[in-house]
């Protein structure tokens, strides 16, 4: 039972040129060449460029970069998330501003700079895949290359002396290392085997799922819709180009692409804190809709929830802001209905303070039977403050106490004009303010089922008592979402596969030694130094021994005693750090 | 309609429970900070000549010792037929020093060691404590306890505390790991009930899902893990520095000596590191990818470079980097080992910095209402 200790020799010596062709190809990583400059000619310089984008120090770099690069997209403002922030920081910074913009940095991840590392990253990553996947398949079809000539250079090797047969060890090796589930094969005086090629199989597998996604990533870009529609209660929507508030497609998108479908908004519930340092804070907010698919499908009702959109077909529809919109009703100086909608307005805070403008285009005359045209500025708070605040600030979200604030102006809209409007504002150059009776503009609060009479008989307005309330919805159509979860799945697999596994080689050699007596050394070889390797390599040497077994009566080995090594001393003892 | 009859379907949180959740809270601290008077006992005890095997490991013998140092030491076993396996050895990685660990933070002194074993109970009942904290929060919000960022950092150092136990437990050697990690887990307490502190409360309607509780546990994991394999990499920097110094003939100072002799070897602190730090790639890969499916839902686009989700992939990447460097030659050992440090950073700033210095959709972690710009409300 010998019990080998010690082994004194400087780490060094186990370089890999001892281990030779055993410890090559251990994984099928490329192999780090010095960066000689290449002799002359085009092909010469190629093949080195070549060479040094697909090496993984170059690798590394890009993927430095590409970390580096990423950074200022999300300190500057970018005009892909948020237009106004941009527009503000372009106001107050006159001179960086230009600079920026050279720099594409308004505009970082679709920049020409970020998108050459990227590119390139995926040539350098795709120049290393093919390789490699080609050099494991040659692995996979060869055999595990045979033992070093000296087993105990190896990072983890045991050794003892049997009575057995050499070629029986050897057979007993086999025959266990199989079991195991190695890939094994007698080799001369030795059995090499090697397991865990499902390492190098989950590495490439996440290398090409990066690909995979980037593709599907790209591919969304191009093909994607994304629309906005603000509906009011009892209103509706038809998928088509006309309909849409504003809308963006990637560039190779067509309108023929749009899922055909439609849908009626039914109600739209908010629910907000109550009490608590979080009042106002939202609680629940969702929307009713009967909808169908195709242009005459039958009707189905569905609710839509902040984090639940509504999923039609490749289209998906989401609820993404929500706000209220006053009926008002305007009358003529002669009591004539000339104009009576629910009128959307746009929130201005999270009390959901809200502002817009009323506009009566046609059907009004005035007093003197002159075609004109009216306009109102509205100003809408859900809880009002009561009139000594003095403000038009909401104080909750809800509808306690609504207050509609009018002031009022006629004249020209300039709607014809040909440049399109926003129906939040109003243009005043060709309108006239009406005046009350100190000389200053009308205004009116109103509350619900109030009524504000125009002066000079110019007519009233009327606050209904009906204030519906309006939901924002976006409507994103992409394609490619299912490649690129898988991809992401494929990529956490093979990344668990690549970090997990051990891949490793195992060598048993038994020889018959100078007295006869036959000598077993086994070996095991990781890729990276695991406490494992060394736990198998006793687990495997334990059971080869229970087969061949040392002589009982061995007193030949015998050694000097003295030495005086600390025991706690004893180099690299104990594998599990 | 809603009107003024909009019910509060939101149901109140329960204050009693939040304020047992404090209570349990401020004791973890205390009960913290005894463990960790308990730890300095620990490393205050166990004297130098005990502890100096770095020097003798790496000193170049005299050629007397050499001498004497036989190549290989073959010891027997005395005539019986006892069955005894053959012993495995094992050496040194290509190029690595071959240095012993170091006996453990009471550096091998018997008192030294007890007061270690009063620390670890002292920090299991802490553990306890603010687990109970954390669970205590949850049960008053009906909700899992990770909306704001003074629950994400209770959690996140209970997690941490809660991966170093469970090493512990495994067998693993990282019992030099409790020191280090009591000082910042108190200290991450401390942050969070002074200066995060927010009031128990339910979420606003875009954390309503179960992506969230997929996708923060995991983040926080991650970083919990994250955190413990940093640690790992900064004390192997000294020790690496350390051995590199007495290598090389120098004379280290006699506390730098005390403190390192007693830690793992350098290269074991590395491989500690790159294990756990391996270990947890995956996961946080799969927590950008929950955070993505998450988006997508919450927002109509499973990406759209936030500043949260740019710096969640810079972390994913840099962390790819350091795994890079560990398998390219060159790059090996401290270069790895700073960029590993890079990439806790990356995390970090994501953490502390992107809640509180840039502002974009995953606002919702701090204080107030900045929920409702996130969803567009
Ligand atoms: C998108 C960029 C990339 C990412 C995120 C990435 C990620 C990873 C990860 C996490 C590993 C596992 C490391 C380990 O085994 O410890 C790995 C291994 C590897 N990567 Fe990449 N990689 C990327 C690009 C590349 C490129 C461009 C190359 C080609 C030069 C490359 C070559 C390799 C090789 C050869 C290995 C195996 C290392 C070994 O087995 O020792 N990778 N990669």
């Amino acid at each position: 039972m010998s019990k080998t200790t010690t082994d004194d020799d400087t780490p060094k010596a186990t370089d890999d040129q001892e281990l030779g062709a055993a410890g090559s190809q251990l994984s099928t990583a490329p192999r780090e060449d010095a960066p000689n400059l290449p002799s002359l000619g085009v092909i010469g310089w190629a093949r080195w460029f070549w060479r040094q984008l697909t090496s993984m120090r170059v690798a590394l770099l890009l993927l430095l970069l590409l970390s580096l690069g990423a950074i200022p997209g999300s300190l500057i403002p970018q005009t892909g998330i948020d237009e106004t922030a941009v527009a503000d920081f372009r106001e107050r910074h006159d001179v960086l501003a230009p600079i920026y913009d050279k720099l594409g940095l308004f505009n970082v991840y679709s920049s020409v700079w970020f998108s050459a590392i990227y590119i390139l990253l995926f040539v350098s990553l795709i120049g290393c895949i093919v390789p490699r996947t080609w050099q494991f398949v040659g692995q996979l079809r060869g055999r595990p290359p045979g033992a070093p000539r000296r087993l105990t250079r190896l990072p983890a090797h045991t050794t003892w002396r049997t009575e057995a047969e050499p070629e029986a060890v050897r057979e007993a090796a086999l025959a266990l290392l199989k079991k195991r589930r190695f890939r094994a094969h007698a080799a001369g005086d030795a059995v090499a085997a090697e397991k865990g090629y499902l390492r190098e199989v989950g590495n490439l597998l996440f290398h090409i799922a990066l690909i995979v996604m980037l593709i599907a990533f790209g591919w969304g870009q191009l093909f994607k819709s994304e629309g906005n529609k603000l509906i009011v209660e009892g209103d509706g929507f038809a998928n088509t180009l006309t309909q849409y508030d504003d809308f963006k497609s990637g560039n190779l998108f067509t309108n023929d692409d749009l899922v055909p479908f439609s849908f009626d908004v039914k109600e739209f519930t908010g629910t907000y804190e109550r009490t608590g340092p979080n009042k106002g804070t939202p609680r629940t907010y969702q929307t009713e809709v009967t909808y169908a698919e195709g242009a005459d499908g039958e009707e189905k009702t569905a609710l839509i929830k902040v984090n639940e959109p509504l999923k039609i077909g490749d289209a998906k529809v989401y609820l993404v802001s929500h706000g209220y919109a006053p009926v008002v009703t305007v009358r003529d100086g002669k009591g004539e209905i000339v104009y009576q909608d629910a009128v959307p307005l746009l929130p201005l805070d999270s009390n959901v303070t809200s502002s817009g403008v009323v506009k009566v285009l046609d059907g009004y005359r005035n007093s003197e039977g002159k075609k004109e045209q009216l306009g109102f500025n509205a100003f809408f708070v859900p809880t009002f403050g009561g009139s000594a605040t003095g403000t038009m600030l909401s104080q909750f979200p809800a509808l306690d106490y609504p207050v509609l604030a009018l002031s009022a102006y006629h004249g020209d809209l300039k709607a014809d004009s040909g440049i399109p409007q926003s129906v939040y504002q109003m243009d005043k150059t060709k309108m006239k303010e009406f005046k009350d009776a100190e000389g200053e503009l009308f205004k009116k609060l109103l509350m619900p089922g109030e009524t504000m009479t125009l002066p000079d008989g110019a007519g009233s307005v009327t606050f209904e008592k009906d204030v519906k309330e309006w939901a924002g919805f976006q409507v994103v159509q992409e394609s490619g979402e299912g490649w690129a979860l898988g991809g992401a799945v494929a990529a956490i697999a093979g990344l668990a596969g690549s970090l997990f596994i051990q891949r490793r080689r195992v060598w048993v050699r038994a020889v018959r030694g100078d007295d006869g007596v036959t000598v077993v050394e086994m070996a095991g070889l990781g890729r990276s130094e695991s406490a494992k390797v060394p736990e198998e390599l006793g687990d495997l040497a334990g059971i080869l021994y229970d087969q061949a077994p040392a002589p009982s009566d061995s007193t030949d080995t015998d050694t000097d005693p003295d030495t005086d090594t600390d025991p706690e001393a004893v180099p690299a003892e104990g594998a599990e750090k | 309609m809603t009107l003024a009859a909009a019910t509060d379907l939101a149901a109140a949180a329960n204050e009693n429970l939040a304020e047992i959740s404090n209570v349990l809270i401020y004791s973890a601290m205390a009960v913290y900070t005894l463990a960790f008077f308990a730890y300095i006992a620990e490393w205050s005890f166990g004297s130098r000549s005990k502890v100096a095997r770095t020097a003798s490991a790496l000193t170049p013998k005299t050629a007397a010792q050499e001498k004497k140092a036989p190549a290989v030491t073959v010891n027997q076993a005395g005539g019986t037929a006892v069955l005894e396996r053959p012993k495995v050895v094992v050496r040194a990685a290509t190029g690595s020093r071959d240095v012993p660990d170091g006996p453990g933070a009471h550096g091998g002194d018997e008192k030294g060691d007890l007061y270690g074993r009063i620390a670890i109970s002292l920090t299991v009942l802490a553990f306890l404590l603010a687990f109970g904290g954390v669970l205590t929060r949850a049960l008053s919000v009906e909700r899992a306890p990770w909306g704001n960022m003074y629950e994400f950092n209770i959690t996140f150092s209970t997690t941490a505390v809660g991966v170093y136990l469970l090493l512990l437990a495994l067998k693993k050697n990282v019992r030099w790991l409790g020191l280090f990690l009591t000082t910042s887990v108190l200290l991450d307490l401390g942050i969070a009930v002074t200066w995060l502190y927010t009031e128990s409360d339910q979420l606003v309607p875009a954390l309503h899902s179960y992506w969230l509780y997929i996708h923060v546990s995991t983040a926080i994991l991650c970083g919990a893990v994250f955190y413990v394999g940093a640690v790992g990499v900064i004390l192997y920097l000294f020790k690496d520095a350390y051995e590199n110094k007495l290598a090389s003939g120098g004379k280290p100072g006699s506390f730098a000596t005390s403190v390192l002799e007693r830690l793992p070897a350098a290269a074991s602190l590395d491989k500690f590191s790159y294990r756990v730090n391996a270990a947890v790639f995956p996961l946080w890969t799969f927590t950008i990818i929950a955070g993505a499916i998450w988006a997508g839902d919450a927002w109509g686009r499973y990406w759209g470079w936030d500043p949260k989700e740019v710096w969640s992939f810079i972390t994913w990447v840099a962390y790819a980097c350091y795994l890079h460097a560990r398998a390219t030659a060159g790059w090996k050992g401290r270069k790895a080992a700073y960029l590993a440090l890079l990439a806790f950073g990356c995390w970090l700033f994501n953490y502390y910095g992107v809640n509180i210095f840039v502002s974009g959709k995953h606002s919702y972690a701090d204080v107030g209402l900045g929920a409702l710009q996130s969803v567009g409300f």
